[in-house]
């Protein structure tokens, strides 16, 4: 057993770290939110692959820093904490690793330099209405067409899609009634038949539901997983899920920390409320969750890559699991806490609040991810 | 024992029901049912209704202009009304200040007052909560300096629900500042539009502007506005508090919301099956279901307890904890429901009459607005934990 991390690893929390509680204070976050035309800041987005966090998951041979699941997962804890808007998740984690696993030459060398360099941005649009985080109950349909394909479908709540240059779609290749194998297609934003409707989100992002109406691509915009297409999505989606299992981590880590400040100073009936031990054994609830949280953060990491099926998903729905009663237990104490205060959109308790609900409904929720662990059980 | 109503209460329950039926606005009744807006309007406009049919004060004696209804009657009569998709009386005016102005206020007070509020001629708000008061109501700091025939009022009130509409504040103000905290408070009632009064909203994290600061510099309160007698304001503030902890259960309101729950766990799917087969889900509605059913028989306990003493005791503590904690736990599994179509957060697509895009499903639309909002209900009115407090001290003599 070893839980510490390599120097560099270290170095790359601190770095992180160190540049979110630079430029990315509560009240920097919120002017960003209000006042930028993507919801996030170009310029955060510029610094972030100036220290080399765009290129963190792009592999060596790409001119990426080939990292693995670990040392994403200390990025992410960074990006929890710091509450950050811009689309590192949907960018940097899901569209990167699409393009690196199932990209060709061609598909690689157009995109993942300038994914790296954070000159464009790409998202990942899976998510389908109805399917309820089914991965597989993919209905959006692609057919060969002359020297291309025509996709038709609907994906809903894709982040940061409004402000992505190019959308990696998936879809089943077939005609209207055959269920064919899994692909992704590289679609422009602004492909005639494509279309958009942005929105925020309750964790104060933006995210779009896409239609596709017949959409025209050209044979090259198919990244060839060749059969393992599938096994490849799945790859990316639960290094996405470890990726919000250690966002959670962060985030969690910095609701503790309001919470017993709070506690510390907020007087009331003549002593600080901490003094009060009902509260006193809420907040030491809360470290057991948060600690069971981290131990989940790091198993989801480790297995998220593993090759046997059955382990990789039994530890997946785990980690969701545990994840998904930390958020929820975590958040809503931290609320209650902090009374009245808590629910205001002034404090940044709220907010941190909002983006665990989120996550807690991303990538599977608390009740899916224990069905599927129970079904798995004999 | 017969957890029965008697048919005079069955009697009463479906003349209610069908004055509802027949009166309720249906825009309104829309909004209620779909958790949409509501504006000040639809309020009023519904107190309105219920006054000209006599039934604007359903808590209030005869003599004051309302019904003269027993414990029981009032709870049907709420039941029904949240049930048929009402929206819930603002209980500043008609609940809380007027309790106490019929109770300790002069009859000149009486007078000018109880009918305005009847009529919903008048809003009033609440001036209790201070900055770093919390649910220490008593550490009040707003000054009252008596000056000739005037208080002079200084100082800051928060948490003010519906402030940004009220004629009228009820506050607790502190008239003595050498008494031991409990006295030397005082009940007085101040009009919004006296000079020196500012409004400030504050927003909650669901993007409502529901609560407001609310400061008063050198705000001149002719002495006719004193409730009771100067420095007794804690006795009525305690009454006043009591009569706020009645109904606090909101068992209507869980009803309408569960069967809301169940309606979209109906049109949702899981597994092409509608998600309300699920096991997983049928058995989270089914405990909620199940703890609602236990709330209600309590309630009704306390109620017929309550019939034979009145003022509601630390009961009503176990009815604010476990009615909260039901409707919160609706918010979750309808958020639940949904899935990530609650994470659209689009406030202007909650007003009645939207437009626009839609994204997803309609009655996902408010979910997730209606979760956070809800996280309120632990917290205010006394927080869960200051109830549990009272249980612990009250029930168990800790």
């Amino acid at each position: 057993m070893d839980f510490t991390f390599t120097e560099e690893q270290q170095m790359l929390l601190d770095t992180t770290r160190r540049f979110v509680a630079k430029d990315y204070g509560f009240e920097a976050r919120r002017q960003i939110k209000e006042k930028s035309a993507d919801g996030f800041s170009r310029e955060i987005w510029q610094g972030l692959a100036d220290i080399g966090l765009l290129s963190l998951n792009v592999p060596e041979a790409d001119g990426g820093l080939g990292g693995s699941a670990i040392d994403n997962m200390l990025a992410m804890n960074a990006v929890g904490e710091g509450l950050l808007l811009e689309p590192y998740l949907a960018c940097a984690v899901l569209a990167t690793k699409t393009l690196a696993l199932l990209g060709n030459d061609a598909q690689r060398a157009e995109w993942l330099p300038a994914l790296a360099a954070g000159e464009k941005i790409v998202v990942l649009a899976h998510d389908e209405p109805k399917t309820r985080f089914d991965r597989l109950a993919i209905d959006t349909r692609s057919w060969p067409v002359g020297n291309g394909y025509l996709l038709t479908g609907h994906k809903c709540v894709v982040t940061h899609a409004g402000s992505a240059d190019m959308l990696l779609i998936t879809a089943r290749i077939g005609k209207a009634d055959e269920t064919g194998p899994l692909a992704v297609f590289c679609v422009p934003v602004d492909a005639p038949g494509l279309d958009k409707t942005t929105y925020n989100t309750v964790d104060g992002v933006r995210a779009s539901d896409v239609r596709l109406n017949q959409v025209f691509v050209p044979a090259t915009a198919l990244l060839d997983g060749g059969a393992d297409s599938e096994a490849k999505i799945a790859e990316v989606l639960d290094f996405g899920l470890a990726a919000v299992c250690a966002e959670a981590v962060g985030a969690l880590d910095k609701l503790l920390a309001a919470t017993v400040e709070y506690a510390r100073n907020r007087k009331q009936f003549g002593q600080p409320i901490g003094k009060f031990q009902a509260l006193q054994h809420r907040m030491a609830d809360m470290v057991l969750h948060i600690e069971q949280a981290r131990s989940m953060s790091y198993l989801a990491a480790v297995r998220c890559t593993d090759t046997d099926a059955a382990t990789r998903a039994r530890a997946m729905s785990a980690a969701k699991v545990v994840i998904g009663q930390a958020c929820r237990f975590v958040g809503q104490q931290a609320v209650q806490l902090h009374g009245g205060m808590g629910v205001t959109d002034e404090l940044d308790v709220s907010h941190y609040f909002k983006r665990l609900m989120a996550i807690e409904l991303q990538f599977g929720s608390t009740d899916q991810h224990l069905e599927q662990y129970a079904a798995q059980l004999a | 024992m017969d957890l029965n109503f008697t048919p005079e209460e069955l009697a009463f329950r479906q003349e209610v029901r069908e004055f509802v039926a027949s009166s309720l606005p249906p825009d309104i009744q829309h909004k209620v049912l779909n958790g949409l807006i509501l504006q000040s309007d639809d309020y009023i406009r519904w107190q309105k209704i219920l006054h000209a049919k006599g039934w604007g004060g359903a808590s209030w004696r005869k003599d004051f202009g309302g019904p003269g209804w027993s414990a029981t009657q009032q709870y049907i009569f709420e039941e029904e009304c949240a049930a048929a998709g009402a929206p819930r009386t603002i209980p500043f005016g008609l609940k809380m200040v007027a309790p106490v102005i019929m109770q300790y206020g002069s009859p000149a007070q009486q007078e000018r007052f109880l009918p305005k509020i009847l009529a919903a001629e008048e809003w009033w708000c609440q001036g209790y909560s201070e900055p770093g008061a919390g649910s220490d109501l008593a550490s009040v700091k707003t000054r009252a300096v008596r000056e000739g025939d005037h208080y002079v009022v200084n100082g800051q009130k928060t948490w003010t629900t519906q402030g940004q509409y009220a004629d009228w504040i009820f506050c607790l103000v502190r008239t003595d500042t050498e008494a031991k905290s409990q006295r030397g408070i005082s009940f007085i009632l101040i009009d919004m539009k006296t000079p020196g009064i500012t409004v400030r909203p504050i927003i909650t994290m669901d993007g409502a502007h529901e609560v407001n600061e609310v400061w008063f510099e050198d705000v001149r309160v002719p002495v006719e506005n004193l409730v009771g007698e100067e420095n007794a304001g804690w006795t009525y503030a305690k009454f006043l508090l009591g009569h706020e902890r009645t109904n606090i259960a909101g068992i209507g309101i869980a009803k309408r919301e569960i069967a809301r729950l169940k309606r979209i766990a109906s049109l949702e799917t899981k597994n092409r099956k509608p998600l309300i087969e699920d096991p997983m889900f049928a058995s989270r509605i089914a405990q909620i279901e199940i703890d609602l059913t236990a709330l209600e028989i309590t309630n009704l306990r306390v109620l017929s307890a309550e019939a034979e003493r009145r003022a509601p005791g630390p009961e009503a503590s176990i009815l604010k904890i476990k009615g909260t904690e039901i409707q919160q736990a609706i918010t979750e599994a309808l958020v639940q429901a949904v899935g990530t179509y609650a994470l659209p957060l689009r406030r202007e697509a909650m007003a009645a009459g939207y437009q626009g895009d839609a994204v997803g499903p309609f009655y996902a639309t408010p979910l997730a607005a209606n979760y956070l909002n809800m996280r309120k209900l632990s917290i205010y009115g006394g927080s869960n934990e200051i109830q549990k407090n009272i249980i612990s001290q009250m029930i168990l003599g800790l």
